[in-house]
């Protein structure tokens, strides 16, 4: 087992405001598998990914990433095992650093050798040429930014890669080239994926099993497949189905 | 549905003259609408939104219009005085963005904007303001108009303040009416709840649309007509119905790259952009 | 595209210096920077408060060719003292037959020297105060704040005065007092930008390649930070000129015969009727310095600040 959630609750503030995101949430993904956590804003989804890394405040139950405990805070192997992609690659690249320096970064703070050879090939795997190695990030489009993020995720050779929203800010087109790009990486490597959107069609594009979230509960756990029979276990997944097919018209208004 | 159209626009062309040279972002756009609803589908940079803009007169400066028609009802909107377009902006066209919280004045209740809008733009008495816009915020399916009607626009939700935000447009019952991705800041069961308020009302009060977004699936489902947009222009001009028989290879890219439930090619095809196109 | 001209000396390098797709970190770096300066010179104010600065720069480094006569020994008493402006004395001289133009210029050094001892000693200290204090929160930033506020009570003026009384007059400790009271303001604006970009995706992408929060605020978080420090400084430059004056008037900066442009004016306050040059011409050299120094921030403000960028 890669990662082995149980009984996770995460609770933000105390007294009055306090307000508990996620609920009881237990999850097993195994090695090599690409898992999709579904939901809307505040459904708690983001949540989850947070807690894995240690950022957010876990109230109740515990983590395991590779069969063992995560400690609190996280050491620099959690770090080499488990990295993150995030969902703006305008604000998840620093502004002042070139694609070079970003990339550096994790390799000296891991104190890795060889960095030139380590970072052209990085860059090589997310199909950025050697001519983007000293650009800003101003100089780059959405999907170039975005494939940046990956490259810097993947250059300490982790494991497992936590997926957050990673193409809801890019355009169709955009986003079809990170899809297949994250397809083809974790194919070559082995990876294991957590990918969190908020669309279902993505999801069940990159992922077999999935589990929808609503309010930080669980609402139902299901895969891609029982998904494109049409055989959801919950109205609220199929009013999710419903909502990747566009708009329909003469469907009984919901009523706030 | 008959007569003339409501909207005609010939060759619009939007430039902006930078200090770096001039950036052409509409190149030739030409459609006309009547009491519809008119798509305009488009990645970012497409010149979708730029469009929209300059049909109300609100391209930023340094900006310029160009056009050789550019009619709504009749009038010549490159030819109108300011004033005329003030009062034809927010009474008889009106606009609702991406994001109510930048549209709404953080300081003044959703009600008071809605009555100073109404005020703005009809002959009217304080009180027939505020019944008008209680019965918009009826409209819009709010659960309980007189609340809302005295809350702040950051103490209502994403879904609620767009609500609110179509409420707002529709006070002075424009004839047609401009929303540029109105829902892509709201969640996905959110966004079938606006849209269906949105669909209810441009059909009961016989309105335009121009419907703006990247989302070919929704636009296409939701509107009659879509115009798809690449560089400033535009490529192919089709029903809603007809659009898996499109003919562009660039509607038909941006169809085939989204991922489906229903099972999609591993890996998804990408489009292929043929600079000749934006030519 | 259009075809481009056959590369030329200089549009060569211009070229390589804007060119995106840079080959090197220096390179990249250079390109920035001449981004930066081409934006920079398209603003005239700011290019001629840089030419006030320049000027000053170099008169303090040529002082002793400039000046015309000694700084600090006077003429004849008798006959040279409280001259107006003539040939052999530019701006006249004072009440000890001193040259004023020789005294301004060697005054120039003592100004440069005020303004970069405090930027190197206040800079530093408020930068690292602000951006620790913004970065850790919690009681670090209760009291590293408090303690600001406690220097941001005084006026600036006064709180110097109380420091150069107990240290003893002298330029050295006024150095030292105007930059334990100047401070304060850029450690708040550092930790309100860090603030700003304590939680951004960019520093959580560093946290969770493992950085410790030395490294985080020094390497990531500072470098965003000094643009805006930078700015407030220089605009600041002007009143630090004036708090240096303000202690030399007072006769706690520099002591006599040192040449410092307050205590100019100080000496020449009594004979401002009949002799107005003696206390003028150091009043107007010191207005054209702060002058320079704010419309040089300025400029600076409009390329540097981030959020001016598109």
């Amino acid at each position: 087992m890669m990662i082995d959630i149980r009984d996770l609750s995460i609770v933000f503030g105390t007294g009055r405001l306090r307000v508990e995101a996620v609920k009881n949430f237990s999850l097993e993904v195994e090695e090599g598998e690409a898992f999709g956590l579904v939901g809307e804003s505040g459904s708690g989804k983001s949540t989850v990914l947070r807690a894995i890394c240690g950022l957010a405040p876990v109230a109740r139950g515990s983590i395991a990433i590779a069969g063992a405990p995560v400690k609190t805070p996280r050491d620099q192997k959690f770090y080499a095992t488990v990295q993150m992609v995030f969902q703006d690659p305008y604000g998840s690249l620093h502004p002042r650093q070139t694609v070079d320096r970003i990339l550096s970064e994790p390799l000296s703070i891991h104190g890795l050798r060889d960095q030139d050879r380590r970072i052209v090939a990085a860059l090589e795997e997310v199909g950025l040429g050697p001519g983007y190695r000293f650009r800003y990030p101003h100089q780059l489009s959405g999907g170039q930014r975005q494939r940046v993020a990956i490259a810097r995720a993947l250059i300490l050779n982790p494991k497992v890669v936590l997926l957050d929203e990673p193409t809801s800010a890019l355009d169709a087109s955009v986003q079809a080239e990170i899809l297949n790009l994250l397809e083809r990486l974790r194919a070559e490597r082995g990876l294991t994926y957590v990918l969190v959107s908020h669309d279902l069609a993505v999801v069940t594009h990159l992922c077999r099993r999935l589990l929808v979230m609503r309010n930080g509960e669980m609402i139902e756990l299901t895969d891609a497949e029982t998904l494109r029979r049409g055989e959801p276990q919950s109205p609220y997944t199929r009013e999710l189905i419903q909502a990747t097919r566009g708009f329909r018209r003469g469907t009984a208004p919901a009523s706030t | 549905m008959t007569g003339a159209p409501l909207l005609e626009v010939e060759d619009l062309r939007v430039r902006f003259h930078l200090r770096t040279g001039t950036v052409e972002a509409v190149r030739g756009v030409s459609f006309s609408l009547g009491r519809e609803r008119l798509g305009i589908v488009g990645e970012s940079g497409s010149g979708k939104s730029q469009t929209a803009r300059a049909l109300l007169g609100l391209t930023p400066p340094p900006g310029e219009v160009t056009a050789r028609r550019l009619t709504f009802d009749g009038i010549d909107l490159l030819k109108a005085s300011r004033r005329t377009l003030r009062s034809l902006r927010g009474g008889r066209m009106a606009m609702v963005m991406q994001d109510p919280k930048y549209s709404l004045n953080p300081v003044m209740t959703i009600g008071k904007q809605m009555v100073e809008t109404y005020l703005a733009h009809a002959r009217a008495g304080k009180r027939e303001a505020r019944e008008k816009a209680l019965a918009m915020l009826e409209a819009v399916r709010l659960r309980d108009p007189e609340r809302v009607f005295s809350l702040y626009p950051h103490e209502v939700s994403g879904g609620m303040g767009q609500r609110v935000m179509i409420a707002m447009m529709l006070i002075t019952d424009p004839d047609f009416l401009i929303a540029d991705e109105p829902t892509s800041a709201l969640d996905v069961t959110v966004q079938q709840e606006v849209l269906r308020i949105l669909d209810g009302l441009v059909a009961e009060r016989g309105m335009g649309l121009i419907f703006i977004s990247h989302d070919l699936r929704l636009v296409s489902s939701f509107c009659d007509r879509v115009l798809v947009m690449y560089g400033g222009k535009v490529m192919e001009e089709l029903a809603s119905g007809d659009l898996s028989s499109a003919q562009h290879p660039y509607t038909r890219g941006l169809m085939n790259c989204l991922p489906s439930i229903s099972g999609s090619s591993h890996p998804l095809p990408t489009l292929e952009r043929d600079p000749e196109w934006a030519k | 595209m259009a075809e481009l001209a056959a590369p030329s000396g200089k549009s060569s390098l211009r070229e390589w210096l804007t060119t995106s797709e840079p080959r090197s970190r220096a390179q990249a770096r250079l390109g920035n920077a001449y981004r930066s300066w081409v934006a920079f010179s398209r603003n005239p104010l700011a290019m001629f408060g840089l030419f006030i600065v320049l000027v000053l720069i170099i008169v303090a480094i040529f002082a002793d060719q400039l000046a015309t006569h000694s700084p600090t020994v006077g003429g004849d008493l008798r006959t040279e003292r409280l001259q107006p402006p003539s040939a052999a004395h530019w701006l006249g001289t004072d009440n000890q037959a001193r040259d004023i133009y020789s005294r301004l210029v060697h005054g120039s050094r003592l100004t440069l020297m005020v303004v970069m001892l405090v930027t190197v000693i206040a800079m530093p200290v408020g930068l690292l105060i602000g951006t620790v204090s913004g970065y850790m929160g919690g009681w670090i930033d209760a009291v590293l704040m408090r303690i600001t506020d406690i220097f941001l009570a005084f006026p600036r003026l006064i709180l110097a005065l109380a420091f150069v009384a107990a240290l003893g007059p002298g330029i050295v400790n006024a150095i030292i007092a105007i930059a334990i009271t100047s401070w304060p303001p850029y450690a708040r604006i550092a930790r309100a930008e860090t603030l700003t970009i304590r939680n951004s995706d960019f520093v959580v992408a560093v946290r969770l390649q493992g950085a410790s929060p030395f490294r985080i605020i020094t390497r990531h978080i500072m470098p965003l930070c000094v643009p805006s420090v930078i700015i407030r400084v220089t605009l600041d430059m002007a009143g630090i000129i004036l708090t240096a004056a303000g202690l030399g008037f007072l006769g706690l900066g520099a002591q006599p015969p040192t040449p410092e442009w307050g205590a100019m004016i100080a000496s020449g306050r009594q004979f401002i009727i009949d002799y107005w040059w003696v206390a003028t011409m150091p009043g107007i050299a010191i207005f054209v310095v702060s002058l320079g120094f704010n419309l040089l921030g300025d400029g600076l403000r409009d390329v540097l600040d981030p959020k001016a960028e598109k």
